[in-house]
């Protein structure tokens, strides 16, 4: 298994004004262009299918696959739509990625607006990262200035505009319907599929939605070549990938390796769990993931080892949480979070998410008896795969994957009439408590 | 003459059917139908809330979920699926709630979520006893709430009790499911988005602009579609439980769309208004007219009883035998003294205005009956017996499911939106499913025609015949030529819509603004025609309807149109009328109507509600709303559509009983022959036995009036335009000061604000109060710019002001001045 890291998009980011585009042209940014140009959208199309990228925003589709759904004999304008609206809790590789090297990602644009034969793109960034959305527009200026972006580009005939949206501050316009809807000024919920938006999408025309980090990636896969990509990872999850680590570790941060890294490896690279605490339990991909615990240390992180352990890999958004932390109360954090960004189009997410607050705030206080347990798995139950889209099936995942683990815990809410857990000694600063 | 040619409407196409496999039934339906819609063919009821036939799929509440175990490729579905988004495929299987324990559980989990924050006021909403949501938490939902037991009491979500979204629609937050249906009506259906949703999560509500209410002339729909109490209706709220209610199926009577209403009553009272369910004319929907507007026939002013004039000159009740000896009398009288006329006005059964028909013809022994309570033409008399009666559905008229396959719809005159609203409605889906163009002859673009989409040929009062010849070469046997009863007063319109039609081959059919009025048509209210069509000039059918009649003869002369009949009147040629219904400001010429009813012998008037007519009439009878009586409506299509009577009210008969009533005296006087009937069921049944004729029809004559305007204005002579001179362009809109509008306040409150459209130019020339001046007085009224009415013309509302435009300023097309008003500056 590997075991380094592989700064690939995340190369620049000490580098002096990284974000500019003079430090990203002298690392040879922008050469990609002329080798794509080179060659033919479809070859373009076959080089990321070749690479077995697949994407990065959590549910790990095939990029190439996805690229070549795009029916090119529809007279309508395509479009390339990049999700950047990265507003998963624990997610933190985007916006990291966007203030770091933006240029990576408007050179991903142009190759695979290029690829899908697209002369429009959009980014559309989650409005509250307003430092984000600055320095990406500032990157866009740049490349239209130095020709990279706009018409007969690097003298190849091809023509793009890009243009960065910033969103209205909304979790469910990370799914990509929703986010279409919220483009075209539209209130944001998802959309019924089909039709899909590879065959009518934005505008009712064709459209590309990936993730900000898959949309990177393609530079070094046609400036390296498929091969090159497809020696990292494993044999189904190829590539490297930005793991973000949070919570109770001595080093959080970003940490690119390949897929298939394990917790244990990174919690090596990150300088272990907070120092005297044990590894209690953590989320792979976010907090729509259920839950690990620490048995789950060398489940290999990639699409189809977390998926075998029973999770799902996400947005490799690993949140460490240590022995001093209560998961009913972590739970409970993040229900009243879906609870709020339920967007109602749907009666299970609308009411369930309602409904699951109401529960587990009983549960945390110590009231009610197991068999509100077995209620509350009855409920998920009737929410997960019930809802219109996948934010309601995540609205389940911590209650029925901390039940399963930790239904002991939960128990002795009960038995005990309230938390027997401190919450300050979850704290960063527990243990620097001074007397008044 | 109209010959179907079966490009449209008459082939039958061959639909593609799949077979799918519904809890162990095989059942083939055609290509794409929803799963959901397959299952109720073999009578499986999957419980839903925001799936509507009519509408758009949504799939927002997920109550119709259903297990796929073979979606038709051999593999399932993991989760279940919402059969109202899912479209059948060959070979599916699909286990409903009958058969799947996993259907059935996810369908109680989301009924029960349903029910977290839906308040527990069944007892007081409106909605309780014929609710969805209530009817079905009982067949499809867990028979307790695991929510609010005591163990595991939760807090509902609540928000102040109902909030106005308009005049006639509140809306109760608290009992909202977001189902979507009333947004996509309004989005979809009626094209006013003004109500959409608002915040999210369990905040989410649907929510209006400030200071936009939810002002459509179709919001009413939505009280109906909503498949909880969360919308209601400001003039039903409260009044009624749905179990107390009696419902008759009726027809519209505002009009001449034929639409399927429900008549819902209680002890005599009307309570309510619902749209029927006729997929052939209005499908679910009508307006708010046809569903507000019925608080007319209950008001004080309800004529009860006959009344005769006495001898000190005054009105007193009388009984119906002294009243029918009166009238006959009198009439006896007038018919020595140069006969009598009939005006009937546009508001009569089918079976009614049959008996006026037949009472000018055997009684009064005359053709002078008109139908046309509204400026009219002999042209368009003409046009009428050439082209319009006795067309129909059965015989390659124009339908409105010819209206959504037609690709083109050209409006001549016509404000659907306005005048015609489930003809608006019908354009508007089919414009909306892409299949057809509407284009209007309009001076400008009207809101409605902007939710059609239309292409707007800027076209003044008066130019129509010009326009429509300029627009000839682009119909063909696709096209659909609708056109208004305005045309009538523009001089060779109607010729020549029946000459391009003729010529491309364009369907053609005529749309009237009453309910009535198409089926006096057909009925012979008109001096030219008698019963079926068939022409007074003709010998053989006056000897046809003679015959079926029993009379010897009937009168030979065609008779004197509405116009003529005022001009006799007062001249003193004619010596009585009979009058039922008639508005004399709905007239040619109000004045002259009003001059012609003082100066007439002797005059008859029938009527629901006094009214300056009856006010002035020697003897007055009562006759009995569309509500008390069975009747029939003929729409602008020349559909049928009859109703039976509501309530039951002894005192209040249909207007043929009165005639009746007077013929037998008449005849009994040695006048004529009485009708031979007196009852409704008779009527129809003599006019079932008379038929249509089968004869020669009139020839559409050439239109030898040439397009002109030189008797419309005065000072056209000259040719050149004085600058504050202005064409009128005018029509009713479809809410504003109508007497049958009368007594609900509410509904009067959505009507749009009368205003005059000028042009950008006389905008800034008069500023925003302009005073019009016509050749029958001055109207004062706000000016609003619209920026592509055509050069040259005003619009203002015909009804809304006043006593109207007819009455307070000039004809329709004629020429007015227009100035600044006078103390406000622009």
């Amino acid at each position: 298994m590997v075991d380094t890291l592989t700064p690939v998009l995340t190369d620049l980011w000490d580098a002096e004004l990284g974000w500019k585009l003079a430090t990203y042209e002298e690392r040879g940014g922008y050469a990609a262009l002329d080798v794509a140009f080179a060659m033919s959208p479809d070859d373009v199309i076959t080089a990321v299918k070749d690479s077995g990228l697949r994407g990065r925003g959590g549910a790990g589709f095939p990029t190439g696959m996805k690229w070549s759904f795009i029916p090119q004999d529809n007279p309508k304008p395509k479009y390339l739509v990049v999700n950047a609206d990265e507003s998963e809790p624990g997610t933190c590789k985007d916006i990291p990625l966007m203030m770091g090297n933006p240029h990576v990602l408007v050179e991903g644009v142009i190759l695979s607006s290029y690829a899908i034969r697209a002369n429009k793109a959009f980014i559309y960034i989650r409005g509250e990262v307003v430092h984000v959305i600055r320095r990406v527009q500032a990157a866009v200026a740049e490349a239209y200035a130095a020709g990279h972006l706009g018409s007969n580009i690097h003298g190849s005939g091809y023509d793009l505009d890009v243009v960065v949206h910033a969103g209205a501050g909304a979790y469910i316009c990370g799914e990509e319907t929703a986010l279409l809807e919220g483009l075209e000024g539209r209130r944001g919920q998802p959309r019924l599929r089909p039709p899909f938006p590879a065959v009518a999408g934005l505008y009712a025309s064709p459209t590309v939605i990936n993730n900000v980090e898959s949309i990177a990636s393609v530079p070094a896969i046609v400036k390296n070549g498929a091969a090159w990509f497809g020696s990292m990872g494993t044999e189904k999850s190829k590539g490297h990938g930005i793991f973000s680590l949070s919570g109770h570790v001595q080093k959080p941060g970003q940490y690119e390796a390949p897929l298939g890294i394990t917790l244990r490896e990174l919690l090596d690279l990150a300088g272990g769990v907070r120092e005297g605490h044990q590894l209690k339990f953590w989320t792979p991909g976010g907090s729509s993931t259920p839950l690990f615990t620490a048995e789950h240390l060398d489940v290999p992180l990639d699409f189809e080892g977390v998926a075998g352990a029973g999770s799902m890999l996400g947005t490799r958004a690993l949140q460490i949480f240590d022995e001093t932390v209560c998961v009913v109360r972590a739970v409970l954090r993040w229900s009243e979070f879906y609870k709020h960004e339920s967007c109602g189009k749907c009666t299970p997410c609308r009411e369930g998410t309602w409904w699951l607050v109401q529960a587990l705030a009983r549960l945390e206080s110590g009231q009610g008896s197991e068999e509100d347990l077995d209620q509350l798995l009855d409920q998920c139950d009737n929410i997960l795969g019930r809802a219109f889209c996948a934010l309601g099936d995540g609205a389940t995942s911590p209650v029925t994957s901390s039940i399963q683990h930790f239904r002991e815990e939960y128990l002795a809410h009960l038995e005990q009439g309230g938390c027997p857990f401190d919450p300050a000694r979850s704290t960063a600063w527990s243990g620097q408590e001074v007397s008044a | 003459m109209t010959v179907s040619t079966g490009s449209t409407g008459g082939g039958v196409e061959k639909t593609d059917l799949v077979t799918v496999t519904i809890d162990g039934v095989q059942v083939s339906v055609p290509k794409d139908t929803l799963v959901i819609r397959a299952a109720e063919q073999i009578g499986v009821q999957i419980p839903r809330f925001c799936d509507h036939p009519l509408l758009a799929p949504v799939g927002a509440c997920r109550q119709c979920l259903v297990d796929v175990p073979d979606a038709g490729n051999g593999r399932g579905f993991p989760k279940p699926q919402a059969s109202c988004t899912l479209p059948v495929a060959e070979g599916m299987v699909v286990s409903t709630q009958v058969t799947s324990p996993v259907a059935d559980k996810a369908q109680q989990g989301v009924m029960e979520l349903l029910l977290i924050n839906h308040p527990l006021d069944c007892p007081v909403c409106d909605k309780g006893g014929e609710c969805p949501l209530q009817n079905q938490a009982m067949s499809n939902g867990r028979g307790d709430s695991r929510f609010s037991d005591e163990r595991n009491r939760g807090v509902k979500r609540t928000f102040p009790k109902p909030i106005n979204l308009s005049p006639t629609v509140l809306l109760d937050r608290e009992r909202c499911i977001v189902c979507q249906r009333c947004t996509r009506f309004a989005d979809e259906i009626a094209g006013d988005p003004f109500i959409a949703l608002v915040e999210r999560g369990a905040q989410q509500q649907i929510g209006i602009a400030e200071d936009a209410p939810f002002l459509s002339y179709f919001s009413g729909n939505v009280i109906q579609i909503c498949p909880v109490g969360a919308l209601t209706s400001e003039q039903y709220r409260f009044r009624s439980r749905p179990f107390d209610l009696v419902s008759t199926p009726g027809i519209a009577e505002h009009d001449a769309c034929g639409s399927a209403i429900r008549v819902d009553h209680r002890r005599g009272t009307v309570l309510r208004r619902q749209a029927g369910n006729d997929p052939a004319v209005n499908e679910e929907w009508i307006s708010d007219k046809d569903r507000f507007a019925f608080a007319y026939t209950h008001g004080d002013d309800r004529i009860t009883y006959p009344q005769v004039r006495d001898d000190d000159g005054s009105l007193r009740p009388a009984s119906w035998p002294e009243a029918f000896t009166v009238a006959a009398r009198g009439l006896a009288a007038a018919k020595a003294a140069g006969g009598v006329g009939v005006l009937t006005g546009g508001r009569l059964s089918a079976e009614d205005a049959y008996a006026y028909s037949k009472l000018a013809r055997v009684a009064l022994d005359t053709n002078d009956i008109d139908f046309r309570a509204r400026p009219h033409s002999a042209e368009e008399a003409a046009f009428l017996a050439a082209s319009v009666v006795l067309t129909g559905p059965g015989n390659g008229g124009v339908t409105y499911d010819d209206l959504e396959s037609a690709a083109k719809v050209v409006l001549v005159g016509l404000e659907p939106e306005d005048e015609a609203a489930a003809v608006f409605l019908r354009l508007r889906k089919s414009v909306r499913a892409g299949g057809t163009e509407v284009v209007s002859l309009a001076p400008f673009t009207t809101r409605g025609l902007a939710k059609l989409s239309a292409r707007v040929v800027p076209t003044a009062p008066g130019d129509e015949p010009a326009a429509l010849r300029a627009l000839a070469a682009e119909l063909d046997a696709t096209s659909v030529l609708l056109v208004g009863e305005r045309m009538a007063v523009v001089p060779g319109a109607l010729g020549a819509a029946a000459e391009v039609a003729a010529a491309s081959g364009a369907r053609l059919a005529w749309v009237p603004r009453r309910a009535g009025d198409r089926g006096a048509l057909e009925a012979g209210c008109l001096p030219t025609l008698l019963p079926g069509g068939r022409p007074v000039a003709d010998p053989q059918a006056r000897v046809d309807v003679a015959t079926a009649w029993g009379v010897a003869h009937l009168p030979e002369a065609e008779g004197r149109s509405a116009d003529a009949i005022v001009e006799a009147l007062a001249a003193g040629t004619l010596g009585g009328l009979v009058i039922a219904g008639v508005d004399p400001d709905d007239t040619t010429d109000p004045a002259a109507t009003r001059a012609a009813i003082d100066a007439a012998g002797f005059v008859v008037a029938l009527d629901l509600r006094r009214t300056e007519v009856t006010d002035r009439a020697d003897v007055v009878f009562p006759v009995a709303p569309t509500t008390d009586k069975a009747g029939t409506f003929v729409n602008w299509e020349g559909r049928v559509r009859t109703w039976e009577a509501a309530l039951h009210n002894p005192a209040s008969l249909p207007d043929l009983r009165a005639l009746s009533g007077i013929a037998e005296e008449m005849a009994r006087l040695g006048e004529g022959s009485p009708l031979g009937f007196r009852t409704v069921e008779e009527a129809r049944a003599e006019m079932a036995q008379l038929g249509s004729w089968d004869g020669v029809r009139v020839e559409a004559s050439p239109t030898s009036v040439e397009s002109s305007r030189t008797d419309r204005g005065s000072d056209d002579s000259t040719g050149e335009r004085d600058d504050s001179t202005v064409r009128l362009a005018t029509w009713k809109q479809l809410l504003d000061n109508g007497s049958m509008q009368d007594g609900d306040k509410y509904l009067k409150a959505t009507a749009r604000t009368p205003v005059a459209l000028v042009t950008p130019g006389d905008f800034d020339r008069y500023g925003p109060t302009v005073t019009l001046t016509g050749d029958r007085g001055s109207m004062t009224l706000p000016a609003e710019i619209c920026d592509d009415l055509v050069e040259g013309v005003v619009w203002v509302p015909a009804g809304s002001v006043g006593n109207g435009v007819l009455a307070d300023l000039a004809s329709p097309g004629a020429a007015v001045t227009i100035t600044g008003a006078e103390g406000v500056h622009g």
